[in-house]
C-alpha cells in the first residue's frame, strides 16, 4: 500500500434550510492516493463536518448511488481515484459538485426522482409481451439477448444524465439513461410493442432525434453502457426496420444524407435540407407544405451564406461526383443488399488482439 | 513532411475558406499535402447510425488510399467530425482481424485493402501540429505573434470524446491542445464553459431549438469571458457557430456578433498570411475587429 498523501477537496455546499447561498468549502484529507474520492468525502464527514451530505452505499461502483461531478466531469465518487482526480484538478484542489441537470436537495445529493426516474418511467421500462404470460418463464435463446446486454449493464446512477449536453439546453429531452433503457426493451425478442415504442420515441420532439451526438454519456458511463450508441440503434431500427417517417425529420435526415453520399460520394449540403424536410425526397422537400415552410425558415440563413460568398448559386445547384464514384455506389449496393446488418460491438467481443471472430448480425433476436 | 490529406466535404462545400487556408498554411509549415481526391465522405456519424458495415467499409477505403500514398508519414484531416467518425471505424477495424478481412473483402473489386499497422495514423491538423511538427517549431515560424488577441477555443465533440477511443490515454494533453496552440502563436486562450461542449450542428434539422440554444449559449459564454473571437478545428461547428449565429441570437435572446475562425486561419495569420488570403471575408459574422487587431500587430 502506498503512503498516505494530502489532498484538498473543494466541495460545493448547499443547505436549503440555512437560507445561505450555495458556496465552495475546502477540506484537507490524508489518504492513500489509490483510494477513491468517495473515501475522501467520507473522511471529511468523519473528521471535520458530519453534516456534509452525500448518497452512497456499496463503495464498489455497483449500487450507483454516489454520482457527482469531479473537476467538472460527471463520475461515481467511489470509482475515481484521488490520484487520478488530482491530475485533472485546477490549481491543485479537486472540486466535487453535485451532478448536473438535476435539482440539488442538499450538498452533493440531487433529486433523482424529479428528473432521472421520471424519464425512466417515460419509456415504459417493462416488458410488454404478446398475449397471456406463459405458465412458466419465457424461453429465449441466450444469443437472442446478446444485443441488449450492454443496455442491461446500466446501474441507474444518473451520471450520463448529469453530463448530457442536450438536457443542459432542453430539460424535456428524454435523456441518455432512459433511452438506453428503451433500447433494452426494443431489442428484447419477447417484447411485442417494438414498433409502437420506436414510433413513440421518434415522434416525440424530445426523443431519439433530440440527441446531439456529443458522446458525453459514452465518456462518463462507469459501466460502458454507451447510451448514445443505444440511441443510434433506436434510430437505425426506427428507420431501417420499420421505415418510421417521423415529423422531426429524423428519417428524412438519415435517408437524405445516405442517398447523397451514394449518389455523389461527398456531401452536397444544399441538397440535405430539402431532402431532410421531405422525408428523404428532394422533390417532396420542395413541394410538400410542411417541408416548404421549413425551407422558407432557412432562407435567411442561405441568403447570408450567399452574401458572405460561402455559398455560390452554382455550388447550391451543382455538386461534382467523385472521380470513380461508381466504386462508392458499388459498396452501397453490395453492403445494403445483404440480408443482415453486421455489427461489431466491442463491448461484447472486446479488443481480442486479433484472435476471435466477433461480428454478428444486429438485432438477431428479432427474426 | 509528406501527408495523405483528407480535406472532408464541408471544407470544400459551405466553408471553402477552410480548405483554401489550409492549402496556404501547409507550405509555410513544410507540409506536402497529397489530396485524396477519390476518397468519400466519412459519414459524419449519420452513416454509422444507418449501417455500421457500410461506414466501416467507406472509411477503410479512405484509409487504404492514404496508406497507398508513397512516402507519406500518415494521413491528415481538418475536421473534428472526420477525426471522430474515422477513429470510430479504425477502432473496430483494428480490434478484430476477421472483421477487418471481411470489410476489406468489400474493397476487393477496387484492389484496396486497409492494413492494421501500429505506426500508421490519421490526425487532425490540431494533433499534427502539436505531435508531429511541435509547438517549438511552430513558435519559430511565427512572424506575427497574435499578442493581445483573446481567443476562445472550441474543440468539437468528435475530437475530445470518447477519450479512450481518441488516444487520450497516450496523449492526455489532447484535451488542451487548442489552448496550447493559441498560446504558441502568441494569443491568449480564454477559459469559458463551452470550449468542450456541443455546437448543436448534428440536430439543426431535427431539434432546432436544442441546436441553436447550444450554439448561442457557448458564443454568449465566450463573449462574457472577454473573447475577441472563437477558433475551431471543426467546419461543422463553424456552420452552427458562424453561419447560423444570426439565428442562434433568437434562441438566447441577446446580441452575439462573435467572429469564429477556422484553426488554419488563425495559424495562417500568425505565419504572416493576410486575412483576405485566408478567406476571412467569407464569414457570416464579420471578422473586421479581429483583422483590425491583427493589422495593428503588424504595424507595431
Amino acid at each position: 500500500m502506498a503512503e498516505a498523501q494530502d489532498f484538498t477537496l473543494k466541495i460545493r455546499r448547499f443547505d436549503p434550510e440555512s437560507g445561505e447561498q450555495a458556496h465552495w468549502q475546502d477540506f484537507g484529507v490524508e489518504l492513500d492516493p489509490d483510494r477513491s474520492v468517495l473515501d475522501g468525502i467520507l473522511q471529511v464527514k468523519d473528521r471535520e463536518d458530519a453534516s456534509l451530505a452525500i448518497r452512497c452505499s456499496c463503495r464498489a461502483a455497483i449500487c450507483g448511488s454516489c454520482g457527482v461531478r469531479i473537476n467538472g466531469k460527471s463520475a461515481l465518487a467511489c470509482n475515481t481515484r484521488l490520484s487520478d482526480a488530482k491530475q485533472t484538478a485546477f490549481n491543485g484542489a479537486i472540486t466535487v459538485e453535485p451532478m448536473g441537470n438535476m435539482p440539488v436537495i442538499k450538498d452533493l445529493i440531487v433529486d433523482m426522482d424529479a428528473v432521472h426516474w421520471k424519464k425512466i418511467q417515460r419509456v415504459v421500462p417493462w416488458l410488454l409481451p404478446e398475449g397471456e404470460p406463459p405458465e412458466r418463464e419465457y424461453i429465449v435463446p441466450a444469443e437472442a439477448m446478446i444485443d441488449v446486454t450492454q443496455s442491461m449493464a446500466c446501474i441507474q446512477c444518473g451520471v450520463c444524465v448529469s453530463a448530457c449536453l442536450s438536457l443542459e439546453v432542453d430539460p424535456e429531452f428524454i435523456g441518455p439513461a432512459a433511452l438506453a433503457k428503451a433500447y433494452r426493451f426494443v431489442g428484447d425478442p419477447r417484447d411485442d410493442h417494438t414498433e409502437e415504442r420506436l414510433r413513440d420515441l421518434a415522434e416525440d420532439p424530445h426523443g431519439i432525434y433530440d440527441c446531439t451526438h456529443c458522446f458525453a454519456c459514452i465518456e462518463v458511463c462507469p459501466k460502458d453502457v454507451a447510451p448514445m450508441s443505444q440511441i443510434m440503434r433506436l434510430r437505425r431500427r426506427a428507420t431501417a426496420d420499420f421505415g418510421i417517417k417521423d415529423s422531426n425529420n429524423g428519417y428524412g435526415h438519415e435517408k437524405g444524407f445516405v442517398d447523397i453520399i451514394e449518389k455523389w460520394g461527398t456531401l452536397h449540403e444544399a441538397q440535405l435540407l430539402p431532402r431532410s424536410f421531405g422525408q428523404g425526397s428532394a422533390i417532396r422537400g420542395q413541394v410538400a407544405p410542411d417541408a416548404v415552410k421549413q425551407l422558407l425558415r432557412d432562407m435567411p440563413t442561405a441568403l447570408r451564406g450567399l452574401r458572405a460568398g460561402k455559398i455560390t448559386p452554382k455550388k447550391a445547384l451543382m455538386h461534382p461526383k467523385l472521380p470513380g464514384q461508381k466504386n462508392v455506389r458499388r459498396i452501397f449496393e453490395e453492403v445494403e443488399g445483404k440480408k443482415e446488418r453486421l455489427e461489431l460491438n466491442l463491448y461484447i467481443v472486446g479488443d481480442d488482439g486479433d484472435q476471435a471472430e466477433g461480428a454478428q448480425a444486429e438485432g438477431s433476436g428479432e427474426s | 513532411m509528406k501527408l495523405a490529406y483528407w480535406p472532408g466535404c464541408v471544407s470544400r462545400g459551405f466553408t471553402p475558406e477552410l480548405h483554401g487556408s489550409m492549402e496556404l498554411v501547409a507550405p509555410k509549415l513544410d507540409l506536402e499535402l497529397v489530396e485524396l481526391d477519390r476518397a468519400n465522405c466519412c459519414g459524419a456519424g449519420v452513416i454509422a447510425e444507418h449501417n455500421q458495415e457500410l461506414v466501416d467499409t467507406l472509411n477503410a477505403r479512405t484509409f487504404a488510399m492514404a496508406q497507398d500514398v508513397e512516402g507519406a508519414a500518415g494521413m491528415m484531416n481538418i475536421c473534428s467530425t472526420c477525426q471522430g467518425a474515422q477513429s470510430e471505424c479504425q477502432e473496430r477495424l483494428d480490434a478484430d482481424s476477421a472483421y477487418r478481412e471481411h470489410i476489406n473483402s468489400n474493397l476487393d473489386a477496387e484492389g484496396l485493402s486497409y492494413e492494421r499497422d501500429g505506426t500508421w495514423w490519421n490526425k487532425n491538423f490540431l494533433w499534427l501540429v502539436v505531435e508531429e511538427i511541435g509547438l517549438d517549431t511552430l513558435r519559430e515560424k511565427v512572424v506575427r505573434p497574435l499578442e493581445g488577441l483573446r481567443v476562445a477555443p472550441f474543440y468539437g465533440c468528435y475530437i475530445v470524446r470518447p477519450t479512450r477511443r481518441l488516444g487520450f490515454d497516450e496523449h492526455p494533453e489532447r484535451n488542451r491542445y487548442l489552448d496550447m496552440l493559441i498560446e504558441a502563436v502568441g494569443g491568449e486562450s480564454v477559459h469559458y464553459a463551452g470550449s468542450h461542449k456541443c455546437c448543436g450542428f448534428p440536430v439543426i434539422t431535427m431539434a432546432r431549438t436544442t441546436s441553436l440554444r447550444q450554439a448561442g449559449r457557448h458564443l454568449a459564454d465566450a463573449i462574457d469571458a472577454g473573447a475577441d473571437c472563437v477558433v475551431t478545428p471543426c467546419p461543422l461547428c463553424h456552420l452552427n457557430l458562424d453561419l447560423q449565429q444570426p439565428e442562434a441570437v433568437k434562441y438566447v435572446e441577446r446580441d452575439l456578433g462573435m467572429p469564429v475562425l477556422h484553426l488554419p486561419q488563425m495559424v495562417g495569420l500568425a505565419l504572416g498570411l493576410e486575412p483576405d488570403e485566408l478567406g476571412m471575408d467569407k464569414h457570416v459574422v464579420k471578422t473586421t475587429d479581429v483583422q483590425r487587431k491583427v493589422a495593428e500587430l503588424a504595424g507595431a
